[in-house]
């Protein structure tokens, strides 16, 4: 116990201790307790500057594992099931995104639900998820991430459910857990694969396996961690909960549903890279859904209308460029820019949190000039908003950058949709820009900025969507790779395709209320449908839920009703009907049955105490 | 030496329940009482048990009358049923704190239940095994019968003829067993009987297992019975009595018959497959809750088979984390189901909504015990159907994506249900029912601490069942 309280299992207690504080303490410690919630993301992030502090060395830095903890967890004698934590460089950057997010998002939470009569249940929540996070970014075995892997997704549950009176809100708490529990099975599946071909689940016994296992048997490991990530990052077409899971409170939408638990997916490929990288399949799979789903999800954040599902369908449409980065073969850009987009997404979250606090509503309809009034908002979501368009020398730029070319030098075609995607990036990006923030606004609610405890998160959070972009090589050689030449012509193209989206954006939206919904005006059919997600929720509807739930019925009656219990009933009545007619018995049903019971068990009793005799 | 005790303490406890019944209340404080004190003699027995060298503490009456004597054996495949049995009994005894129809009779028929249970898994030979078995059936019949629901003759006569019709074949399955072995002693040397007798004993047998698991086909005693019963039968009935036939399998019909479950080991597989998609489907379709508890057992009970059916020690260690979770889980569900109707005295999943609103803890503690019944990590469901899966894939390879859909499945019965009845606003005519009692409370809590504990260090419990099954792995031949 000592060697775990030392080592990294710490990370993982303090947050859960906070949480049963918090419950424990309950309404009235609140006022204290919220505070108290920072206190786990803090040591998260101050261990992850540790680490990546003591990796450092005079030209880079150097490939550093910690002190690591494991126990057997499940197992006898040889064969053993364990769990452990290790931090490493990769599993040090993690911890450094998911303690900076995390104490972001639990500051700005004291004052964004400061009227929430739950705040004991939403903070314990929080503190939660954090240890969670925690157990899956620091696990030494895919049991443990595994874990940890689900319960950020119950944490994801139960926040999603938060405001559970809402039915909507219920509704999309359960279409996130089961959608992403769709990948999780495969998650499942592919430890079942693993142990069986290799003896062990953890983390270097398997990548150490891998060369030697057969290459079938690779590629479905991969194929089958990959549809959890899929489900966990929301890659097509197990991306439909992730815009409903805005029913959850914003802060919560940062964290978990943006900057963190959504990101794991990424993490999870980069973390088992090995497997991957001995499957072209899987990568070329993997880089046609990433790419598909960047450009897709861009094209409905175009025309939503409310600024929390334009942001929903961004991350999805980002989270599909790291995707595309791995499948490059990428990873180390893909995890840059998830460290990037952590910063500039969470920032956008919170940004756009406080302008529902401000202006009462997430319809950007019923925004417009929101500068003026919430200018402290407007200049960190801008700052945030140029970061997303890869705009120099924001962070986003860097990162975006480096996933383009890669995959471009992968594969051109998919470059190219990724750049099709970046201008509509910036378009949909800059557009909820010029109708919240821009123009005159068009609502009737007194707007305020927002109070000290929300504004500071969104001041820091905006330095580093800033600023993170020129740690590219530092962050490079931290993973143990040579900084990539800068490809000068698709920086270019880069640049050129977030001025196209942005100028083109601003031009359209940013002058005043007439021009809010042009295109829905005049292609109100097409725009629906885009609106709506083209209308896939329709058909996981028709093609998945409706018929489980019609076979379900039918298993149950008639099939279990009247079919297998008919049976049995028929057989019981025709019994009682032949010993009625056989022994002329008048008393009722019942006493009959225990008469003949009673008579039966004293019977069998004797025949089994003479039985038992020699 | 206390293995005795854990027999006798409820079953005198039951005589001197019966014989306060004049006493208003009196029957209720014996329960309690007697309860409790086996918990104490059940943690001793483990205890000891784990602290001594040997594996197993045995008691033994000495030769009796006809010659025969009565074993008794603590070990590490009895003491978890064990010690579950002990738990569920007090549990049980609070669930019916508030009982008012001849009290005493239905405290001491809970009792005796608790006494026979005890025998079936402790006892050390064949004879003794058997009379338990079937002597379970009479309280259970009582109880169901007497304080059941609308339906509870119908359902107590259906359960009773059911597992007894089953009980017959394992009876005819034991004697021929028994002629063949010439020994009626448990936990010996691994029979070597001839195949095609193997056959039919294993098969007998098998079928006495399966009615009691149960599994599907054979399954449709169950939710009349659990549905019917009241609360604190239904904690008894699934959360310990369709423990006896997983126990069943491990402890008496692989050891009898190994070779022949060697073979029939894809048939348990398979038909735990089923039932873990079957009942996982059939429980998204109930509109009673209490169904929808008892079909959802079906589908837990089939990664208990699964465990079995893969042969290794790994997966009859996944069978026995499976079966304990399965009890604490169930137990927990019922007795949540039972608070729940005692407030609004409906079962119809329709007519609930919103009581995270009105009974705050009461829906906590449901959400809880339904995640841990979908199998969230962290909690007791998860390393059973974790482990059954992992080693089922290994005998059984790609049929483990149907027990893959049955997790998925899961999920979707136990979260609609939750939402169906803790989320919303609330219905107007729940909006004043009171949360959780004292003793619903005291009751619920030591069930909610086990599914924590089993989920955080399932290894404590696997390390206490691992000797034996690792001991019987070897005997069929399936390693680790």
């Amino acid at each position: 116990m000592g060697d775990f309280l030392s080592g990294p299992g710490v990370l993982v207690v303090a947050p859960l201790l906070i949480a049963l504080l918090t419950v424990a303490g309950g309404k009235r410690a609140v006022g204290f307790t919220r505070f108290l919630t920072l206190a786990g993301p803090a040591v998260v992030a101050v261990a992850g500057f540790a680490h990546l502090a003591a990796a450092r060395t005079e030209t880079g830095f150097a490939p550093l594992r910690d002190a690591a903890w494991s126990v057997s967890w499940l197992g006898q004698e040889a064969v053993s099931l364990d769990v452990g934590f290790v931090v490493d460089n990769l599993s040090g950057v993690m911890l450094a995104v998911v303690g900076v997010v995390a104490f972001a998002v639990v500051l700005f939470s004291v004052g964004y639900m400061s009227e929430d009569s739950a705040q004991p249940r939403y903070f314990a929540l929080l503190s939660l998820f954090t240890a969670a996070m925690t157990a899956l970014v620091l696990a030494d075995s895919l049991v443990t991430l595994f874990i940890g892997w689900e319960l950020v997704g119950a944490c994801s549950y139960l926040l999603i459910g938060f405001w559970y009176q809402r039915p909507a809100a219920a509704k999309a708490a359960v279409k996130a857990f089961l959608t992403t529990r769709i990948g999780d099975v495969g998650i499942l599946l592919a430890l079942a694969l693993l142990w069986h071909e290799t003896g062990t689940l953890s983390i270097s016994g398997v990548l150490e396996a891998v060369p030697q296992l057969d290459g079938a048997v690779v590629t479905w490991a991969a194929l089958l961690l990959f549809l959890g990530a899929a489900g966990k990052s929301a890659q097509f077409p197990l991306h439909i909960w992730l815009p409903d899971a805005m029913e959850g409170p914003t802060p919560v939408s940062a964290l978990i549903h943006a900057a963190t638990m959504v990101a794991s997916g990424v993490y999870l490929i980069a973390r088992m890279w090995q497997v991957f990288e001995a499957s072209q399949t899987a990568l070329d799979v993997i880089l046609a859904v990433g790419t598909f789903t960047a450009i897709f999800a861009a094209t409905i954040a175009v025309v939503q209308t409310d600024i929390k599902k334009v942001l929903a369908y961004s991350t999805i449409s980002q989270l599909g460029f790291m995707f595309a980065a791995l499948g490059a073969g990428a990873w180390v850009a893909a995890m840059f820019h998830l460290v990037t987009h952590a910063a500039f997404k969470a920032l956008l979250f919170l940004a756009s949190g406080s302008v529902i606090h401000g202006a009462g509503t997430q319809d950007l309809r019923e925004m417009g000039g929101l500068a003026k009034s919430m200018p402290l908002t407007a200049v960190t979501w801008l700052v945030g908003a140029l970061a997303l368009s890869g705009w120099w020398p924001m962070a986003g730029f860097f990162s975006k950058d480096e996933v383009v070319a890669q995959v471009m030098h992968s594969s051109p075609a998919a470059g190219g949709v990724l750049l099709v995607a970046s201008v509509l990036t910036a378009f949909y990006v800059f557009r909820a820009t010029g109708l919240a923030f821009f123009g005159k606004y068009r609502g009737n609610a007194h707007v305020h900025e927002s109070s000290w405890t929300m504004t500071v998160p969104l001041a820091v959070l905006a330095v580093l969507a800033a600023t993170l972009g020129f740690t590219r090589g530092a962050f490079s050689t931290l993973m143990g790779h040579e900084v990539a030449e800068a490809d000068v012509t698709v920086m270019v193209l880069a640049l050129a395709a977030a001025a196209v989206g942005t100028f083109g954006a601003l031009f359209v939206y940013s002058r005043g209320s007439e021009r809010v919904d042009l295109a829905r005006e005049r292609f109100p059919r097409v725009i629906g449908v885009i609106g709506k997600g083209y209308g896939i929720d329709g058909l996981v509807d028709t093609c998945l839920v409706k018929p489980t739930l019609a076979v379900s019925a039918v298993l149950a009656d008639p099939i279990d009703q009247r079919v297998i219990d008919g049976t049995v009933e028929g057989v019981g009545r025709g019994t009682v009907w032949l010993g009625r007619v056989m022994a002329s018995l008048e008393s009722g049903e019942t006493d009959t049955y225990v008469s003949l019971l009673g008579v039966g068990f004293v019977v069998l009793m004797a025949i089994a105490l003479w039985m038992g005799r020699g | 030496m206390t293995v005795w005790l854990l027999v006798a303490v409820p079953l005198v406890g039951a005589a001197v329940a019966w014989g306060v019944r004049s006493q208003d209340g009196a029957s209720r404080r014996v329960g309690l009482v007697v309860s409790l004190a086996n918990i104490g003699v059940a943690v001793a027995g483990v205890v000891r048990m784990l602290g001594s060298t040997s594996a197993s503490q045995v008691w033994s009456s000495g030769p009796m009358a006809g010659a025969t004597s009565l074993t008794l054996v603590l070990d590490g495949l009895s003491a978890p049923l064990v010690a579950l049995t002990a738990l569920l009994t007090t549990v049980a005894v609070l669930a019916s704190w508030r009982v008012t129809q001849s009290p005493a009779a239905h405290h001491a028929l809970l009792l005796a239940l608790s006494g026979a249970l005890m025998t079936v898994f402790l006892a050390g030979d064949l004879v003794l095994f058997y009379v338990a078995w079937e002597a379970v059936l009479i309280p259970m019949f009582f109880l169901i019968g007497v304080w059941g629901h609308e339906r509870r003759r119908h359902a107590a006569t259906k359960f009773f003829i059911y597992t007894f019709a089953g009980s017959a074949f394992m009876l005819v399955g034991l004697i021929i067993a028994v002629t063949n072995v010439g020994s009626t002693s448990l936990g010996g040397v691994p029979a070597t009987l001839p195949p095609d007798v193997q056959r039919w004993v294993f098969w007998l047998l098998a079928v006495g297992m399966l009615v009691k698991i149960p599994a599907v086909p054979l399954h449709t005693w169950l939710p009349d019975a659990y549905a019917e019963a009241p609360t604190a039968g239904s904690v008894m009935l699934a959360g310990v009595l369709s423990k006896m036939g997983g126990y069943g399998l491990i402890r008496v019909v692989i050891p009898l018959a190994p070779d022949a479950f060697s073979a029939a080991a894809p048939v348990l597989a398979g038909l735990g497959v089923l039932g873990i998609v079957y009942g996982a489907l059939v429980a998204l379709a109930q509109k009673d809750v209490k169904r929808l508890v008892a079909y959802s057992s079906i589908a837990h009970m089939g990664f208990v088979l699964l465990g079995i059916g893969s042969g290794t020690s790994l997966g009859f260690g996944a069978a026995m984390l499976a079966m304990i979770s399965h009890g604490l889980v169930v137990g927990l569900l019922f007795l949540l189901v039972g608070v729940l109707h005692d407030r609004t005295h409906t079962y119809d999943i329709g007519r609930y909504g919103g009581m995270a609103r009105s009974l705050p803890l009461w829906a906590t503690l449901f959400t809880f015990a339904s995640l841990a019944s979908l199998g969230l990590p962290g909690l007791s469901g998860f390393p059973g159907e974790f482990l059954a899966v992992i080693e089922g894939f290994g005998k059984f390879g790609w049929w483990m994506v149907v027990a893959g859909v049955g997790v998925f499945l899961a999920a979707t019965y136990n979260l609609s249900a939750v939402k169906a009845i803790n989320h919303g606003e609330p219905a107007v005519e729940w909006a004043h029912v009171s949360d959780l009692k004292a003793t619903e409370l005291v009751a619920a809590a030591p069930l909610a601490a086990g599914i924590l504990a089993v989920g955080v260090a399932p290894g404590v419990l696997l390390g206490v069942v691992s000797p034996v099954v690792q001991a019987l792995a070897a005997v069929v031949g399936g390693g680790a």
